[in-house]
Order: C-alpha cells, then sequence, then structure tokens
C-alpha cells in the first residue's frame, strides 16, 4: 500500500491538522508520501520531511498555487495520484474543498471526516452529527479519504529525514481565481489543535460581553476562543469560532464552557473533549449531562472570580 | 440565466434520531422528514437571485424516495419555478447524486447549481465539489456572499480562520453555508400555488447513470455516551478539582 497525504500548511510550515493526517495514514499502514502544494513552500516541505514515517515529499511549488482553488488543488493531486491506494487529507475548510473534486474525477467515493481506521478499506466516521457512528467499507481501487484530526493523536513534528521531490504541477485551471482573504489575527491558538478552548453561548448577551468576560479567563489559561451558533448568529463572536456540526470540530484537553446551553449540534463539536466544565445559571441546561463539573449560577460573577483564583 | 437548486429530504434537524437495534442504520420509520437546511439556504439564494432579475428560472431536483415529492414542494412553495424529480430506491451516495445532477445539468443547462454545502444526515460535504468537477466547472464552497456580474460570481467563502473571496466563471457549482441568508417562511398561497407549478419524474437508468452504491456501511452504532459529572459547589471547588482531579491546569 502507498499513501499520499495532501498537506495542509501555510507554505511555511505545516498546519497541526496535518500531523494528525499522517498519524491516521501510519495507521493505515504502507509507505507516505507527502504533497505539498504552494508558493514559496520549501518551509512546509522541509516540515513534512521531518515527520518521522514520511517516505518522501513531493514539492509543487508555483505562484498559482500561493492561494490555491480547488480546482488548481485537485490538479495537482491527481497528477501525482497514480501508484498511491489511498489519497488522505485533513477534513477542515481546505480539503473539503478539494478531495471530492479528486475523487469524483477518479470515479471513487469519498470517505469522509473519518475518525477511525479499522483496516485499509473500512474505516469509521460519524453521521448525523455525531450522534451516530458509521463503520463503512470502500470497494473502490482508490480511497479517498478525508480525516477528523482531532481523533487521531498527532505524529511527532522531527525526527524523520525523507527525501524532497520537486513536481511541476499542472497549470491553472483558470476556471476560479482567489480575490482575497480575511484571517482573523489572534495571539491565541488556533481553534482546532488548542489545548483549552473557553467557549461562549448567548447567556453572554453581547458582543461586549462576550469579550470582556471570555478574554481574561482565556488568556489565563492560554485558551483559544469558541462559540455556540447561537453566539455567532446573535453576533457576539465571528462565525470562525463556531464549534460543532456546522462549524468546527474540538477536542482539546479542558473545554469551558460558559452561558451556553448545550444544543446536539453544538456538542457534536466537542463532546470528544478530555475534560467539560460547564458555567450556567439553568441547572438543567443540557450541557451540565455532558459536563465533569459543573458550576450553577451567574456568569458575570463566576467568571471573573474564576480568572482570580487561577492566578 | 437558469439555475438549478439541488434539495435532499433528510430526518428533520430537530429531531433526535434513534439507531436501529439491528446496528443497520437509523430509524425514520414515522420520523419527521423535512428539507436539508442547508438545501433551504440554496433555494432562498437562488429565488432571491431571480427576485432580483439576474435568474430566470429557479429548477429545484431532488433524488430519491416518493417522499421527495414533498421537499420538491417545499421548494416549489419557497419560490422555485418547476421541479425535477429523480426516483430510484436505492440508496443513494454522493457521487451517484453528482452524476444524476451532472445528467440533469446536462439537459437543462444552467448557468449556476447552488447546493447546500453538506446534508445533516450523512454529513458528507462532497456532492457540490463532486458536480463540479464531473462538469468540469469551477466551484466555490461554504458561501456567506454570493455576487453574480459579468458572468462571474464573486464569492465569500466561510473558511478555517476567516474569510476568503474568489472569483469563479459561469458556469459553477457554489455551496451554501448558514450565514448567506436567512430563508423565508412558505406562506400559505404559495404552498396552495406550489402544488399547480410542474413537477417532472425521471428515473436514473433514464438519465444513463448507474447509482450503485460504493461504500457499503457495515454497522451503525451509538457513540460511547458521556458520563454527566458532579456540580461543585463554588469556584474554589472547581479550581482544586481541575488542579487535583483533573490535572489539566497548567
Amino acid at each position: 500500500m502507498s499513501i499520499l497525504v495532501i498537506a495542509e500548511h501555510d507554505n511555511a510550515g505545516l498546519r497541526p491538522a496535518t500531523l494528525n493526517t499522517l498519524a491516521a495514514a501510519a495507521k493505515i499502514g504502507g509507505d507516505i508520501t507527502v504533497l505539498v502544494a504552494g508558493s514559496g513552500c520549501a518551509g512546509a516541505a522541509a516540515a513534512a520531511a521531518a515527520v518521522p514515517g514520511v517516505a518522501k515529499v513531493l514539492s509543487a511549488d508555483a505562484a498559482h498555487l500561493a492561494h490555491p482553488t480547488a480546482e488548481d488543488l485537485a490538479a495537482v493531486t491527481l497528477a501525482v495520484a497514480a501508484g498511491h491506494s489511498h489519497l488522505l487529507a485533513p477534513a477542515g475548510s481546505f480539503g473539503k474543498n478539494f478531495m471530492p473534486r479528486v475523487a469524483a474525477t477518479l470515479d471513487v467515493a469519498q470517505v469522509s471526516d473519518i475518525v477511525e481506521v479499522v483496516s485499509a478499506d473500512t474505516f469509521v466516521r460519524p453521521i448525523y452529527a455525531g450522534n451516530a457512528l458509521a463503520t463503512v467499507q470502500s470497494a473502490d481501487p482508490v480511497k479517498v479519504i478525508t480525516v477528523r484530526a482531532t481523533a487521531f493523536d498527532p505524529l511527532p513534528a522531527t525526527g524523520g529525514a525523507a527525501p524532497v521531490e520537486a513536481v511541476t504541477p499542472p497549470p491553472a485551471s483558470g476556471l476560479s481565481a482567489h480575490v482575497s482573504q480575511e484571517l482573523s489575527h489572534s495571539a491565541r491558538p488556533e481553534l482546532g489543535a488548542a489545548r483549552v478552548v473557553v467557549s461562549g453561548g448567548r447567556g453572554l448577551g453581547s458582543a461586549e460581553a462576550y469579550h470582556g468576560v471570555l478574554e481574561p479567563l482565556a488568556d489565563r489559561l492560554g485558551a483559544a476562543l469558541g462559540a455556540s451558533r447561537a453566539a455567532v448568529d446573535s453576533g457576539y463572536a465571528p462565525n470562525d469560532y463556531q464549534v460543532g456540526q456546522t462549524g468546527k470540530i474540538v477536542a482539546p484537553d479542558l473545554y469551558v464552557a460558559v452561558g451556553l446551553s448545550g444544543a446536539i449540534q453544538h456538542l457534536a463539536g466537542m463532546k470528544d473533549s478530555k475534560v467539560i466544565v460547564a458555567i450556567n445559571k439553568d441547572p438543567d441546561a443540557p450541557i451540565f449531562q455532558v459536563a465533569d463539573y459543573g458550576l450553577v449560577g451567574d456568569l458575570f460573577e463566576l467568571v471573573p472570580q474564576l480568572v482570580q483564583a487561577l492566578d | 440565466m437558469k439555475i438549478v437548486v439541488p434539495v435532499k429530504r433528510v430526518i428533520d434537524y430537530n429531531v433526535k434520531i434513534r439507531v436501529a437495534a439491528d446496528g443497520s442504520g437509523v430509524d425514520t420509520a414515522n420520523v419527521k422528514m423535512s428539507m436539508n437546511p442547508f438545501d433551504e439556504i440554496a433555494v432562498e439564494e437562488a429565488v432571491r437571485l431571480k427576485e432580483a432579475g439576474i435568474a430566470t428560472e429557479v429548477i429545484a431536483v431532488s433524488c430519491g424516495v416518493a417522499g421527495c415529492v414533498d421537499t420538491l414542494r417545499t421548494a416549489l412553495a419557497l419560490g422555485a419555478d418547476r421541479a425535477i424529480r429523480v426516483h430510484t430506491d436505492v440508496e443513494l451516495q454522493p457521487l451517484a447524486v453528482a452524476k444524476l445532477l451532472k445528467a440533469v445539468a446536462g439537459r437543462e443547462q444552467p448557468q449556476l447549481v447552488i447546493c447546500g454545502k453538506q446534508a445533516i444526515d450523512d454529513d458528507a460535504n462532497q456532492t457540490g465539489q463532486m458536480l463540479a468537477a464531473l462538469l468540469g466547472w469551477g466551484q466555490a464552497t461554504f458561501a456567506s456572499k454570493v455576487v453574480i456580474a459579468d458572468g462571474r460570481a464573486t464569492v465569500t467563502r466561510e473558511i478555517d480562520g476567516g474569510l476568503e473571496t474568489v472569483g469563479v466563471a459561469l458556469p459553477a457549482v457554489i455551496t451554501t453555508d448558514l450565514r448567506l441568508n436567512e430563508p423565508r417562511f412558505a406562506s400559505l398561497p404559495n404552498i396552495m400555488k406550489a402544488k399547480k407549478k410542474p413537477l417532472d419524474t425521471v428515473t436514473p437508468d433514464e438519465l444513463g447513470v448507474d447509482v450503485a452504491p460504493r461504500l457499503k456501511t457495515l454497522k451503525v452504532a451509538e457513540p460511547p455516551k458521556r458520563q454527566a459529572g458532579v456540580k461543585v459547589a463554588s469556584v474554589a471547588e472547581l479550581v482544586a478539582k481541575l488542579r487535583d482531579e483533573a490535572k489539566v491546569l497548567r
């Protein structure tokens, strides 16, 4: 078996989810090749080469891959896919965007968002917002897979020394083009990879309270900020803070849910956290059914007290 | 400009699903079914483009069992002009649906297909991208804003870490994210009118598509239940538990 992992990276280095995806690849077993497609991506290629277990890195470095479109990422993946039995990418907005194009072009099914490798052709994936787990078997000659990063412990970032080989990507498709992007700049850790997440819901009542109450706690814990869909819909927090079925899936060591009732679609995004703390004034809120530690009361008093107690 | 909007019949998002006791799947008997919420957003966007004079016709398409007629009537009540149902009782997977939609697009020649980004039953998030690839079209997924002008769509996309804007030449496939719009409710007069709008039925055979599933579901199980923990009485007790019992504080 020969596995191709398409790296999610920022040209300078790998995004953390790539290391989790490589761990899933290692579970399948076989030679692992990493494709780094970008522009000025030598740093990311070197980082991929340093991951133990990686046999080879293919670097497709071209100007039109600076902000690659789904069409161009699919094309470069297909250009190097021959001979590989499995194609894997992380199941974030990066992998979800182009991997189905790869699968459809190869006329094979895609297995989305796997959380467990049962064997080389059988995988477990969540359905219905994680309220059921389906074990599926693929009979297709090539398995195209996206990997839920939080379900696999990452491979170490150093210790390997794989060769890096340059490959020439196909020219830009011209079907679509990157225009601009607005990334939320934050000194906080990335939500999907943070060790601690502090998340707020509608109980906060306003954007000012969301930031004013939660930020000191997040600062103290070195945490990423998250939010429920209700808080995002109410404009308290930007959409990319959203944790849940339709947002990010997180599984930190510690998840602190503040003023957040615990709707099914939110629980789908955080119930695999190691320790869950809930602070809510409603003792019957569903979040308490999954929380390891629940604190009933007024969040506007309790959260500042908690910040103080942690100092 | 014609717009095709695929709509999927799924278990209503408010229903707490039950895994079948024999592990074969999820119970759908006597369960409320509705249009996939992301597809409702897709219908709304298409209807708004028609109301703005950009689109001329909105065609809703649903693939599957007889019950999909209800989903299509909902789309018609929301403002779609006509509907096509691809009838099959076979379990449809995203690749098969993408092939059926490709065949429909071949007949209808739309300039735009607007899909929901994912269905809330299988959570696959594949069909729109697969359709774009099979048609050789450009795509813009996870859209939170769509502007159509001069034969191009300028689409703001929800990506990890923020927003990206892409320009895509038409014809193209767009998939919707939550913030694109807030779908309207169908009014009673529009529900009545929808009953008279044209609804055609075709079969995968007529479209020349093999819809046999590629993935075999071996088992469907409930996820391990998380045990509720304890309620603590004070912040001090919480900090003590986190420090000494859970050992998650550094």
